[in-house]
């Protein structure tokens, strides 16, 4: 039953009823897998394992496996750790702030944008473990263990050890708000199911009867998780800029950092939110519910955040020149005019030029220009933590110890291995769990009572 | 407690329908055990008359909770169990312990709400929910009354009723 108001443009298309979407989204969980998607996961194991090597070598070895040296002692694995968390922030800005805002269009996205966020997280935690040379020990050095453990209490001054405690909380918290949006769907998937399924889905769904009290108590928890959950978003991201600004490298000692990073991150996010959403809604026909809607909403949230980003480059390069610090002057010239020149530039047209695209409404509503561009944003951004990582480090106050960093064949293994680690557990999901949340998609149905789709 | 196992359903397809139906079925003195949705209908509950939920109170309660272990914590580790000059701040540098206070105290919140929530609930894997009618998670909206609970009301009178609320069906169900 929906309803066609005369104003606004269906955020469902397609006249579905309550049972359509029931029947759409429980489609590929309950019908064998398609050719496509066993494809998918073959190629997202294969590079799994490939990287798998990599990640057996620098374990095994040590991090001389890394391309990394005396100058430049963070760089890929940095990089790469800030940019999946980056795109991580996505999925709780879809289900927390857009909650908050009470925008609906949310619904349809929100689930697999907050998978998304999960399995982001996961990779990105990958890093700092491997960092470590020693993960095994790693996993308590970390931790606030007694002295006896043989090294001191950690350390609460220190930005990395936030990051420890942001990094955790928003993986656990993204992981419960998930979950619980999740039960009521399992409980769908449970109640159309027989024999062992209905089993697993059963004890998923935790035995959920959709009983009204249930509800209220269910929409209570959403609402202060969302409200838990945004200013968690909004800080772990200020903290891991707070891992370079709290610093005294020039480049990274800049009080922009945490609103400039926290609106990247959102901007790198969904770009890859619109990236595998374009390929999910076409492998599993969902375009009724991944509308163009959706899709130019995404689009004018990239021009936000990707102007916002812009402006704090500028900003950076004024402030160099305006504060007369020398140093700082010659990180932000070696930026743009250095050995890595074409990073910089990358990212600035990566990031900067193609999202002002979106301002032609024939580009930000054209499927194939949106997945290209979000490709593009995706690649500038990991440009963005590149040249910031990077060029700080590789020429710092004494010229007898600059050094250039290049990657080895270890450092494309071990992200190689993110990547396929990241799309194992996102098709996994698409095929075993609602992709979209069917709950609260049925409860935008109807908004108002105008015209009813019986 | 025993158990009750006689109830009368009214399936019910559209949830103002079903709104209006609680209304009138509890105005006419007939209790409602629970109504079952497939998505959560706003104001469903007021005309239940169900109290607020108490969760935003527990979530409050677990925060506060976090926010004093975790500084208790970072003050007992830096400050008086080996005490160090770090950065040249001092033995209790409290806004160095912000970050780590705020994010104990989203945890506990989070956490603390949600356990709350799962209990009260009785979410837990192993539950075996007693199910009133399948098409309560995919697109009908089923409301429970219990036939005991009711026994001064005749069984036709409760079912003429949610046949004249808007019900496209009564049945009846029964529990072993």
């Amino acid at each position: 039953m929906q309803v066609t108001s005369s104003v606004r443009e269906p955020l469902v298309t397609g006249g579905k009823t309550y049972k359509d979407v029931t029947h759409d989204v429980s489609r590929q969980v309950e019908g064998k897998p398609t050719v496509g998607w066993m494809l998918g996961l073959a190629v997202a194991i294969g590079t799994l394992l490939l990287g798998g090597i990599a990640v057996g070598a620098t374990v095994w070895e040590g991090i001389g496996m890394w391309g990394l040296n005396k100058t430049v002692g963070w760089a890929w694995d940095i990089t790469n750790f800030v940019w999946w968390v980056g795109i991580g922030h996505a999925g709780t800005l879809i289900s927390a702030v857009l909650l908050l805002f009470r925008q609906k269009w949310r619904t349809s996205i929100n689930r697999a944008a907050e998978a998304m966020t999960i399995f982001a997280v996961i990779c990105a935690a990958m890093f700092p473990v491997l960092h470590m040379g020693r993960p095994w020990l790693g996993a308590y050095w970390a931790l606030p263990l007694p002295n006896v453990f043989g090294s001191l209490w950690v350390n609460f001054n220190s930005p990395l050890l936030w990051d420890v405690f942001a990094i955790s909380t928003y993986f656990s918290v993204s992981l419960v708000f998930w979950y619980i949006g999740l039960i009521p769907d399992f409980a769908t998937i449970r109640d159309r199911a027989t024999g062992l399924r209905k089993t697993i889905y059963g004890a998923l769904s935790f035995g959920w009867t959709g009983a009204a009290k249930s509800w209220m108590h269910y929409e209570a928890v959403s609402l202060i998780l969302a409200g838990l959950a945004t200013p968690l978003v909004l800080s772990v991201h200020t903290i891991v800029s707070f891992d370079f600004a709290t610093s005294v490298i020039p480049g990274w000692h800049t009080t922009i950092f945490p609103p400039y990073f926290v609106a990247g991150a959102i901007f790198s996010g969904f770009a890859m939110v619109l990236t595998l959403m374009i390929i999910t809604r076409k492998l599993f026909k969902l375009e009724d519910y991944i509308t163009m809607v959706h899709i130019e909403l995404m689009n004018i949230v990239i021009i936000i955040t990707g102007s916002i980003v812009g402006i704090a480059y500028i900003t950076e390069f004024f402030i160099a020149w305006y504060s007369g610090v020398e140093a700082e002057q010659y990180a932000f010239i070696n930026r743009a005019f250095g050995p890595y020149w074409w990073a910089y530039w990358s990212m600035m047209t990566c990031n900067v030029i193609s999202p002002q695209l979106f301002w032609f409404k024939k580009i930000r509503t054209s499927i194939v220009f949106t997945f290209l561009l979000s490709l593009v944003v995706n690649i500038g951004m990991w440009f963005e933590r590149f040249v910031i990582i990077v060029t700080s480090l590789h020429r710092d106050f004494l010229p007898s110890s600059w050094a250039m960093f290049y990657p080895t064949w270890a450092d494309v293994g071990v992200y190689l291995f993110t990547f396929g680690l990241f799309f194992t557990l996102f098709l996994l999901f698409a095929k075993f769990f609602p992709v979209i949340n069917m709950a609260e998609v049925k409860s935008v149905l109807k908004s108002s009572s105008e015209k009813v789709n019986k | 407690m025993e158990r009750d196992t006689n109830f009368i359903l009214g399936i019910y397809d559209d949830e103002d329908v079903l709104k209006d139906a609680v209304t009138k079925v509890r105005e006419s003195g007939v209790k409602i055990h629970e109504v079952f949705t497939p998505y959560p209908v706003h104001g469903l509950e007021d005309v239940l008359g169900y109290k607020r939920s108490k969760l935003p109170i527990a979530a409050f309660l677990f925060g506060m909770l976090g926010t004093c272990l975790a500084l208790t914590m970072q003050v007992l580790m830096m400050s008086v169990d080996w005490p160090m000059i770090i950065g040249g701040k001092d033995h209790a540098p409290l806004p160095d312990f912000i970050p780590v206070t705020f994010e104990l105290t989203v945890l506990l919140a989070s956490f603390g709400m949600v356990g709350v929530f799962m209990v009260s609930s009785n979410l837990k894997p192993w539950a075996q929910p007693r199910i009133f009618d399948l098409r309560s998670t995919d697109d009908k909206h089923v409301m429970a009354i219990d036939i005991a609970h009711n026994a001064n009301i005749e069984e036709t009178k409760i079912k003429e009723l949610l046949q004249t609320s808007g019900a496209s069906e009564v049945n009846n169900k029964s529990f072993e």
